[in-house]
């Protein structure tokens, strides 16, 4: 008796679980759905010979150009017949989901990497593209990622990074009275920046703005723009000085410069430091594009997120992000490249070919470049590109600086030891913002965790 | 007939043999020699020993998640055993409404976690932002927005398996009862919650392991945030598999430690509550 009303509740009990499982599980839910779209292609490429045997999967990192890497696919399909997939994956997922699509029975015969510490764990599947189409068609040896002497990654943009500004609202700010800096040409350094910013908070409902800078969102989808790209700058000073482009222990001489950096975002900033830890870089971007803030900090990649919105493409200027290190008048923009192609080695040759076909296409043909540099807005190191550029104002700024004789800042949180180093320093930055922690954790995150980090990351 | 039967067993077993084997026996066998491997992916993997298991508790994340959620575990089995409990209590009394009620009580069920996650995430944030605050702000809000969370998608659930256990009641003991004279109090604490025993022990199981195995609500409501203090047991394993190159092995390593954990105390809570049930 007693079992059986245990029994039947226990029945119930499962049933009702297995419902909520069928909606809790979205995680499995999501693989077994590509999985069925694998197949689905499967069947169209049967159908679909003519163009060879191979097919191209393509894990695509940059979910701003998600659709149109689908539409470029469709394109290729449509003239040669030869079937592309292209998955995004969602922000900041790419490494996890290309784990999981990489044990599969079709794994990506296209996947990127982000740079030489990306490459390290990914090499033992990257074909050499030493005699491929696409390498000769790179204009220098500065894009390509290199073992010994395989071509093992190439890059196919290059982006830049600085701290946008909307021209019309400094523009008023500099008419300002008691404006301290005057003119574009004298915001060089980061005094005056500092003072800008100052000066912009102080008057905000003059300006109609919410503050100087856009809210340093520290969710961790977004809080990359000051782990990773802000934290470059400390990064780039130190191995300027010291002479290197790696290292397998930083010092943080520049650290103090940092945290001045990071101490005027947050004072001259669109919301209190509490809030950062869920605002996102969505947020950031709504606020420059509704002209609520002057300054946002980010790259050229963004121009897509504030296009047509209040500030007009006219007004969007970009300023290189300023420390206050020593010469950083010649300081110009960070530019540099995170995204390098690689082409599965453990696919089958067919597919291998294919991939290197559709490469070649997607940088040769006009196509393919018409979409690269004008719908995606990439400006690329391929040498075919020269009447392909993009228009994109912040791309002109970039130019307009490296005209005038600046140096770029390299892009060396590439070599940044990990992850994990990036992560606990993003941690300990939000926690000095938002006064739970203090600038001792940051320092730790920084120094003792790079070098942890590197020797993990380097011990076999 | 028990010839027939016994003749159309592996028609019956099979497929269920096969679902069982293909699901759970070769993942599990496969995750088991994972966490004794380095890999990258996991049809790639070199044999390295027990040292995985050596990083495990060296590991101080780990050990935080391990007694966040134990911490969280005890707090949302009482809360939402006691709240389903006493809604099933009141959903008896035949007040009207009562099926409205248990409709709109069960419904969050109907959910999924990370749906619920972000749900409550606005809500809450929308709360904290009065005081200048965020759901991420400290480990503290994002526990007892947690806490929230799962009582209100679980409590509607364990009601229904109450109320079933109520409903079973045989009258006449209740009758008895207050022919000789037992108050409302009595007849709750003599009567009514040991017959209802074995919907305790399945509901405590069920939130216990629940408890224990949460994912996708932690993920979405904070992910873990501020510096993985609000981090869940398996969204550390997740994070430690995907989120760190070289220490997929040690995720995996986790995982089993996680699995053992989970089991035993699963074993030990269904032996003592058992114990608690009686024979009608």
């Amino acid at each position: 008796m007693k079992f059986k009303k245990v029994f039947a509740m226990l029945l119930t009990a499962t049933m009702m679980t297995s419902m909520l499982a069928g909606c809790g599980g979205s995680g499995t839910d999501q693989s077994s759905e590509s999985k069925s779209e694998d197949k689905s292609s499967d069947k169209d490429s049967d159908t679909a010979k003519k163009g060879g045997d191979g097919k191209v999967y393509y894990l695509n990192f940059k979910p701003e150009q998600a659709d149109q890497w689908a539409e470029l696919a469709e394109q290729y399909t449509d003239e040669t017949g030869v079937d592309v997939e292209v998955q995004t994956a969602a922000s900041g997922t790419y490494e996890s989901t290309l784990k999981s699509e990489m044990a599969k029975d079709e794994p990506p015969t296209l996947f990127q990497v982000n740079g030489p510490v990306g490459l390290a764990s990914w090499k033992d599947y990257c074909y050499d593209l030493s005699d491929s189409q696409i390498y000769k068609d790179v204009s220098s040896d500065d894009y390509v990622l290199k073992d010994g002497d395989a071509v093992q990654g190439i890059a196919y943009v290059i982006e830049t990074y600085g701290i946008i500004y909307n021209k019309a609202l400094l523009n008023k700010y500099f008419e300002l009275p008691d404006a301290e800096i005057k003119s574009i040409e004298e915001l060089n350094s980061f005094d005056a920046l500092k003072k800008v910013a100052d000066g912009i908070q102080k008057h905000k409902e003059d300006l109609g703005v919410m503050g100087a800078f856009t809210s340093a969102g520290m969710d961790s989808s977004s809080d990359w723009r000051f782990k990773t790209h802000l934290a470059n700058l400390p990064i780039y000073y130190e191995y300027k000085d010291e002479g290197v482009t790696s290292s397998e222990a930083i010092k943080g001489t520049y650290l103090d410069n940092f945290k001045n950096v990071w101490d005027m975002y947050l004072k001259d900033s669109t919301c209190e430091p509490s809030m950062i830890s869920s605002k996102t870089g969505e947020d950031a971007s709504s606020e420059f594009a509704l002209g609520e803030a002057v300054f946002y900090q980010n790259g050229t990649w963004a121009y897509n997120d504030i296009k047509d919105m209040e500030v007009a493409d006219e007004d969007m200027g970009m300023l290189p992000i300023y420390i206050g290190a020593e010469g950083e008048e010649n300081q110009g923009l960070c530019t540099g490249s995170e995204n390098y192609w690689c082409v599965n080695k453990k696919a089958s040759e067919e597919d291998i070919q294919a991939t290197l076909d559709f490469l070649t296409w997607v940088v040769e043909s006009d196509e393919g470049r018409d979409m690269l540099a004008n719908e995606m807005g990439f400006i690329t190191p391929f040498t075919t590109f020269d009447e392909y550029l993009p228009e994109n104002p912040l791309v002109k700024a970039n130019d307009e600086y490296t005209k005038a004789g600046k140096t770029p800042v390299s892009w060396n949180f590439t070599t940044m030891p990990s992850e994990e180093w990036k992560n606990k320093l993003g941690s300990a930055m939000l926690e000095y913002a938002q006064g739970t922690g203090d600038w001792d954790a940051v320092q730790t995150a920084f120094v003792d965790g790079w070098a942890s980090e590197y020797a993990a990351a380097h011990a076999e | 007939m028990e010839k027939t039967i016994k003749r159309y067993f592996p028609v019956f077993v099979l497929p269920t043999m096969l679902a069982f084997i293909l699901g759970f026996v070769a993942p599990f066998a496969l995750g088991i020699y994972l966490s004794f491997c380095k890999f990258t992916t996991v049809t790639d993997a070199r044999w390295v020993g027990i040292s995985n298991y050596l990083k495990i508790f060296n590991d101080k994340e780990f050990v935080h998640a391990l007694w966040y959620t134990v911490l969280f575990t005890v707090v949302s089995v009482i809360l939402i055993n006691v709240l389903a409990f006493t809604v099933a209590m009141l959903l008896t009394k035949g007040i009207r409404g009562t099926n409205l009620f248990r409709t709109v009580f069960f419904m969050p069920n109907l959910i999924g976690g990370i749906i619920l996650g972000y749900i409550w995430q606005l809500l809450l944030n929308g709360i904290l932002a009065q005081y200048g605050k965020t759901l991420t702000y400290s480990s503290v809000y994002g526990f007892w927005g947690l806490v929230i969370l799962v009582c209100w998608q679980q409590v509607g659930y364990m009601m229904i398996i109450y109320i079933s256990g109520i409903q079973n009641i045989p009258g006449e003991l209740i009758e008895a009862a207050k022919i000789d004279g037992a108050n409302k109090r009595q007849l709750l604490r003599h009567v009514t919650i040991p017959m209802v025993m074995p919907s305790v022990t399945i509901c405590t199981f069920l939130t216990l392991t629940n408890g224990f195995k949460l994912f996708d609500q932690n993920l979405a409501l904070t992910n873990g945030a501020p510096s993985n203090m609000s981090e869940l047991l398996a969204l550390n394993i997740y994070r430690t598999f995907y989120g760190r190159t070289g220490y997929e092995g040690v995720g995996q390593a986790k995982a089993v430690v996680f699995f053992v954990l989970v089991a035993v105390i699963a074993l030990v809570q269904n032996r003592i509550s058992r114990k608690k049930e009686v024979q009608q």
